[in-house]
């Protein structure tokens, strides 16, 4: 039992987590990403489209990874070239992916009523390792995308705190003025990453449908990339600290079903709402408000 | 004036133009499609009645945007304030069987106006005393009133035989005056309307509303001149928040009449929309939200008709947010004169005549 849900809180926390780590380093540069939600909807698709009509995981990931990448550039279009608000685009994308995943999902599937299935990535168990009692198959015998998510938690880490290239990337939310007085593309910067975090919300949707569910429904991402937005926020903008906060958001998803599945007297609806409102308690109480970078959410223009 | 109806109208053509693109790509016929929207909505009395009964809801929950835009207050959660106050009118609603109508549904209508104000309220609250982003918070309370929509109607609302996830149904004496039957047009549409007009000179003919609209353009500013943001922001988006409950329990007396698992389909969401379209116009709203409402009604028609799902609809309010935004924006300014600057440092003496 509690083997189970230790097993499935660092699953559920893994689409999360990469959605968090995309949306830290935009976010970094100075954009507050919304659409993110439709980015993991549209990768969480399109990969699984990608399995179904290929066979292939890697090409579905391909698939899952370019669509979010898609939605991310129409963002960057709109609110790094032609200055428009971040929270409208950023909405209006997220309508945007719900409508075409929907369309799509019901003129192939939904008429026809074959099944949307696809056989899921497999957890690949780490030897001996995994064979530990509680701890191990929570951490070694999980699907290749939960390492990668993992693994990609000291390398943000490092790239943001200790790389000029962080660095850079930080100067573009903090003073795009004065980045770009210092020479350097603020742009350019803000585009790359939103094309890397594209990237990532692809493989945390790809997640969803190729490693988790195994299929579709309507709307699978479910919030989760608004989670990711708080998940940044809780996570005080440092990629151990979002890890960690994508672990309590796990936690709480896991015990809500694990909950159900006992049938208490507690209405399983407080568990499903348990981790919105968390984040709002946190965001409110906690804190973490005063890290954010200085050009959050302003649009610059170059002139 | 033109330029107001000009470019929406355009983003609409626009959106139109690749929607098509889209259903060729599914094997959908773009004009089988169109036509069959059409139909659907206007096609008939019933049909034009129906989409005037679908753009209510919309005309609410887009003032309560154009309110909370104008004062930058970047609102995401009407669907949330829709729901709660839909919850609160049909929490009360069974409970005043044999009042006076006009009391009954004041009562109704009140309760569900509150019951947006203060979930919005928490959101405009926590901004104005703890700088909490209202993004965020608007969208997490939009998962939880979800949650307590859900709730309500299997716990305490259910119905008394507890067989079905909904609620006992409200007062025949709380449910709202209607016009025309069979048709569902109803007094709801006429409050809409009138509010309509409220916000309008509200927003553009009071003081209030001036300092609201001040704020928006400039927050820092604004505090500079003495207009108290703090309190600004709490009251603007508990009315935003009162504005979308209202729309809730509009359609609980009108329409429903119970309240189900289900109140909104994303109403909070289009409005955002609508009210882009209408650039916060609380006038232009009544009519963005019925060309969105005729869009709802025929999509079920166009189901029917031609086999594409009805969030097809979702596609085309996307893409004309979409369009309209990168029509409108300012930015197209600096790119000409980048490009001017990029012409001139590659000829300098055309540059100089042209000087």
């Amino acid at each position: 039992m509690l083997e189970a849900f230790l097993t499935s809180t660092i699953a559920m926390a893994t689409p999360i987590l990469l959605a968090a780590l995309g949306e830290l380093l935009v976010e970094e540069t100075g954009i507050i990403n919304i659409g993110i939600e439709g980015a993991m909807l549209a990768g969480a698709f399109f990969a699984l489209s990608g399995v179904y009509f290929t066979g292939s995981v890697a090409i579905g990931l391909m698939c899952g990874i370019g669509a979010a990448i898609a939605i991310n550039a129409m963002l960057g279009a709109l609110v790094i070239n032609l200055a428009v608000n971040q929270v409208v685009a950023g909405t209006a994308l997220d309508i945007l992916a719900a409508g075409i995943t929907g369309v799509f999902y019901r003129r192939f599937f939904g008429i026809t009523g074959k099944a949307f299935i696809v056989t899921p990535l497999r957890a690949i168990g780490l030897g001996p390792l995994a064979r530990v009692p509680i701890l191990g198959p929570m951490l070694f015998d999980q699907s290749p995308l939960v390492y990668f998510a993992f693994l990609l938690v000291p390398v943000i880490g490092w790239m943001m705190r200790r790389t000029r290239y962080g660095l850079r990337l930080r100067a573009a939310g903090e003073r795009p003025e004065a980045a770009d007085a210092l020479g350097l593309h603020v742009y350019s910067l803000r585009w790359q990453a939103l094309i890397v975090s594209g990237a990532l919300t692809g493989v945390a949707g790809a997640f969803l449908t190729v490693a988790y569910a195994n299929t579709f429904v309507e709307n699978i991402s479910a919030g989760r990339g608004f989670v990711a937005l708080a998940v940044v926020i809780l996570g005080r903008r440092n990629a151990w600290g979002l890890a960690a906060a994508s672990i309590l958001f796990g936690a709480a998803m896991a015990l809500q079903f694990g909950l159900q599945a006992l049938g208490t007297a507690i209405p399983y609806q407080l568990f499903l709402a348990l981790p919105y409102a968390l984040t709002l308690f946190v965001l409110a109480f906690v804190g973490g408000q005063s890290s954010d970078p200085s050009a959050l959410g302003v649009p610059y223009s170059r002139s | 004036m033109l330029g107001t109806i000009g470019k929406p109208a355009a983003a609409i053509a626009l959106a139109i133009a690749l929607i098509s693109l889209v259903l060729l790509a599914l094997g959908a016929s773009p004009a089988g499609v169109f036509i069959a929207l059409w139909q659907g909505a206007f096609g008939n009395w019933i049909a034009f009645t129906d989409s005037l009964v679908k753009a209510t809801p919309l005309v609410f929950t887009g003032l309560a945007i154009a309110v909370a835009f104008s004062a930058a207050l970047w609102n995401i959660g009407a669907d949330g304030q829709l729901v709660i106050g839909a919850i609160a009118a049909g929490a009360v609603g069974p409970f005043l069987e044999g009042w006076p109508r006009p009391l009954a549904l004041s009562v109704v209508l009140l309760v569900g106006a509150l019951g947006g104000a203060g979930w919005s309220g928490i959101c405009g609250y926590l901004r104005a005393r703890r700088n909490t982003n209202e993004v965020i918070s608007t969208i997490m309370l939009n998962f939880v009133a979800a949650q307590i929509l859900s709730w309500t109607v299997h716990g305490p609302l259910m119905e008394t035989s507890r067989a079905y996830p909904e609620s006992m149904p409200i007062a025949s004496s709380a449910e709202m005056y209607m016009f025309a039957p069979p048709t569902r047009l109803n007094a709801g549409m006429l409050l809409a309307l009138l509010l309509a007009v409220a916000i309008f000179f509200f927003l553009f003919r009071s003081a209030a509303g001036f300092q609201l609209r001040a704020m928006g353009k400039n927050r820092r500013a604004a505090n500079f001149f003495g207009i108290p943001i703090a309190s600004i922001t709490i009251w603007t988006m508990a009315l935003s928040g009162a504005l979308a409950g209202l729309g809730g329990a509009v359609q609980i007396a009108a329409i429903n009449h119970r309240l189900y698992e289900k109140v909104s389909p994303g109403w909070g969401f289009e409005a955002i929309a609508i009210a882009l379209v209408a650039r916060l116009n609380p006038l232009a709203i009544v009519a963005a939200a019925i060309f969105f409402g005729a869009l709802d009604n025929g999509s079920q028609a166009m189901q029917r008709a031609e086999g594409v799902s009805p969030v097809l609809v979702q596609v085309i309010q996307a893409m004309v947010i979409l369009i309209l935004l990168a029509f409108d924006t300012s930015a197209w300014g600096n790119i000409r004169d980048a490009i001017a600057r990029g012409r001139a440092t590659q000829a300098p003496s055309e540059a100089a005549a042209d000087a």
